[in-house]
């Protein structure tokens, strides 16, 4: 099976890195729908796991020419993902209509080989078990297994609410491979306070992220590898811009 | 062939060398089949714990006797979930009072329905946590656009039959899932089906039935 596939339907984020102010809101609303275990301290690379991780840019200029942007970093969802490719067992998989990449907790067996291969260490290994403080349980969303140590888990564009999306759509008798803007939407879409992100098929010229991907200043992360990620990012700036992919000293910055 | 045919001759010879060798192996094949006995017959009864439904509840008394559809107790939600199983409340409509002397009534009302408690029903078809299961795209409306299937014909596609007394509930003791629940092949079996793969979203992809 080619990792390469083309679809109908393209869920793709847009995030306005102009807009983020780094708040965290949408970590913490990815955490909480996903069902990742709170961490005692989150900055312990053992143990915290990030499903969108937000980073922190700097044009590394001194005062008063300084200025820092805040980059929210989900799964890309690669057209050409490199972790499919890699993946000796089938757990990782592109082939559903909508382009979002898989991760079958259950089958995979740790090898951790995915991680190694995805450039946006968008993958994350869980060392151990997970634990919820006593009473925690009961926030758990239902629609969203919970991952035992030893696999490999990430961020999966919020796919039960795809699913759920198209459940309505059956119920209601409209098309499920036909759902309007702003029906299925991920979490951290939904919570960003100042409409940073937007979601939606980028393939349907009747959603918002059709347009927004088509702007000049948009980018999206080391997009010369040639992974072709589903996630794009705008910012009118032009040193945050460069800092999306490996420029050398005298190429211009795209966009 | 030619071979064979020449060592015919000290045949009686053979043959009795072959009947102490029997002697012999005997025991293994004594041990093969008390091992097949074990493995196919024994030990998947001792995996399998069973128990009883906490009420005796009938579908064909609700439903022959009452004379519910079955969507007045499971039905598909507007929003697109499932409503599964009612709740004591919604059984209560109509067992406010007792309505006959059978001893399961009996214990449905004092038990749960005077505490105003649930019942902790046995889900034959419960999934692991990882399976990904909706209703909605399998209702009776989306399947009868290509066939007509009745529905109880459809629920049977994949639920065991519950029209009479309800069957007991296999646990396995190690994982704690029901014995009965569908295997992914049974899924993969229809949604897989070239027919369906052509004309509906039934998707052989792994995200569309785990999460
Ligand atoms: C009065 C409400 C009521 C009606 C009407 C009703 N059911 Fe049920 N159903 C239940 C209850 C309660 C259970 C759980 C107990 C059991 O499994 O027998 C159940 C369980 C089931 C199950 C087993 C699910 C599982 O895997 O455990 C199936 C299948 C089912 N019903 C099908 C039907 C069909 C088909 C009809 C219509 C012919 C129907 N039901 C009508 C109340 C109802
Ligand atoms: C439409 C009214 C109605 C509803 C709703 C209803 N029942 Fe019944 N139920 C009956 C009738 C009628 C009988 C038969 C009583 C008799 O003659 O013994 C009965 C009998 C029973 C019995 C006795 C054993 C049997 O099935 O024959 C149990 C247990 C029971 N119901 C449980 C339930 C539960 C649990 C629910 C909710 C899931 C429920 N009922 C909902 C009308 C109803
Ligand atoms: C394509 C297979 C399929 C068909 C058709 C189907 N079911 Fe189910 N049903 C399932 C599966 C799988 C589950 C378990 C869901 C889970 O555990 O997440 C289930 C669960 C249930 C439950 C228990 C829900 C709960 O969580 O408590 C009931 C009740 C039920 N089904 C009734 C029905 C009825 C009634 C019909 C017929 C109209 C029907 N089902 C048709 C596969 C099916
Ligand atoms: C777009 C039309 C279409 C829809 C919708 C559809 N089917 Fe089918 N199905 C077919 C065709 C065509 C066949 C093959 C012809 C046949 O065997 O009758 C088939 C075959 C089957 C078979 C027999 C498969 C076998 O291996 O023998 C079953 C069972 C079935 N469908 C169940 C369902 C169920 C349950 C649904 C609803 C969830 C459904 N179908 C929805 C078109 C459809
Ligand atoms: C009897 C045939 C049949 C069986 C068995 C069956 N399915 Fe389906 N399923 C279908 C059909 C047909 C559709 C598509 C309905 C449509 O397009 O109208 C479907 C659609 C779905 C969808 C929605 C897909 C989408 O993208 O909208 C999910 C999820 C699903 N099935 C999960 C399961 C799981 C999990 C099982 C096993 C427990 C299962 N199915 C067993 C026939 C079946
Ligand atoms: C049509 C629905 C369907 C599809 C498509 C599907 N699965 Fe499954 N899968 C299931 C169901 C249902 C089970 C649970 C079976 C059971 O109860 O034993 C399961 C179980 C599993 C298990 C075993 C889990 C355990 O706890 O033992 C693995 C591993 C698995 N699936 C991997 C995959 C992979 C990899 C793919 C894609 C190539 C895939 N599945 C596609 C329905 C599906």
């Amino acid at each position: 099976m080619s990792a390469t596939q083309e679809f109908r339907i393209k869920w793709g984020m847009v995030i306005d890195l102009d807009k983020c102010t780094g708040c965290g809101s949408c970590m913490v609303a990815c955490q909480a729908e996903n069902n990742v275990a709170p961490a005692e301290d989150g900055l312990n690379r053992r143990r915290a796991l990030n499903w969108l991780l937000v980073y922190r840019l700097s044009n590394g200029k001194p005062f008063p020419d300084h200025d820092i942007a805040y980059l929210p970093r989900p799964c890309m969802q690669c057209g050409k993902p490199s972790c499919v490719s890699v993946c000796p067992v089938v757990a990782t998989t592109k082939d559903e209509e909508g382009g979002i990449v898989s991760q079958v907790t259950p089958r995979c067996i740790g090898c951790r080989y995915c991680m190694a291969s995805c450039p946006y260490h968008a993958r994350y290994f869980n060392w151990h078990d997970p634990v919820w403080p006593a009473g925690m349980e009961k926030t758990l969303t239902p629609d969203v297994s919970v991952r035992p140590r030893g696999v490999v888990e990430k961020c999966t564009f919020c796919h039960h609410r795809l699913m759920a999306a198209k459940d309505r759509a059956y119920a209601e008798g409209r098309d499920p491979e036909k759902l309007p803007d702003g029906a299925y939407v991920t979490s951290c879409t939904e919570a960003c306070p100042n409409g940073a992100i937007s979601f939606g098929d980028v393939n349907n010229p009747e959603h918002k992220v059709h347009e927004l991907i088509k702007s000049p200043y948009a980018f999206r992360l080391l997009e010369r590898l040639g992974t072709d990620p589903q996630v794009w990012y705008v910012s009118r700036r032009e040193w945050v811009r460069r800092l999306g992919d490996n420029y050398l000293n005298n190429e211009p910055t795209k966009g | 062939m030619e071979d064979r045919q020449e060592s015919t001759a000290p045949q009686k010879e053979v043959c009795s060398r072959f009947k102490c060798r029997l002697c012999g192996v005997a025991p293994f094949f004594v041990g093969i089949v008390v091992a097949l006995v074990f493995g196919w017959w024994l030990f998947p009864t001792l995996m399998f714990n069973s128990q009883e439904q906490p009420v005796q509840f009938t579908h064909d008394t609700h439903v022959n006797v009452a004379g519910l559809d079955c969507n007045y107790c499971h039905k598909i939600r507007p929003d697109g979930t499932f409503s599964a199983i009612p709740t004591t409340k919604e059984c209560a409509v109509c067992h406010q009072v007792l309505l006959g002397e059978s001893r399961a009534e009996r214990v449905f009302w004092d038990e749960y329905v005077r505490p105003g408690k649930e019942v902790a029903w046995l889900i034959y078809q419960k999934q692991p946590d990882n399976v990904f299961f909706s209703h909605a795209p399998h209702s009776l409306e989306n399947c009868n656009n290509c066939h007509e299937f009745s529905k109880t014909e459809l629920c049977l596609f994949c639920h065991v039959n519950v029209k009479d007394k309800a069957p007991t509930y296999h646990e396995n003791r190690l994982s704690g899932y029901s014995k009965d629940t569908m295997k992914m092949w049974q899924c993969e079996r229809c949604h897989a089906n070239p027919n369906h793969l052509a004309g509906t979203a039934a998707n052989n992809a792994c995200f569309v039935c785990h999460k």
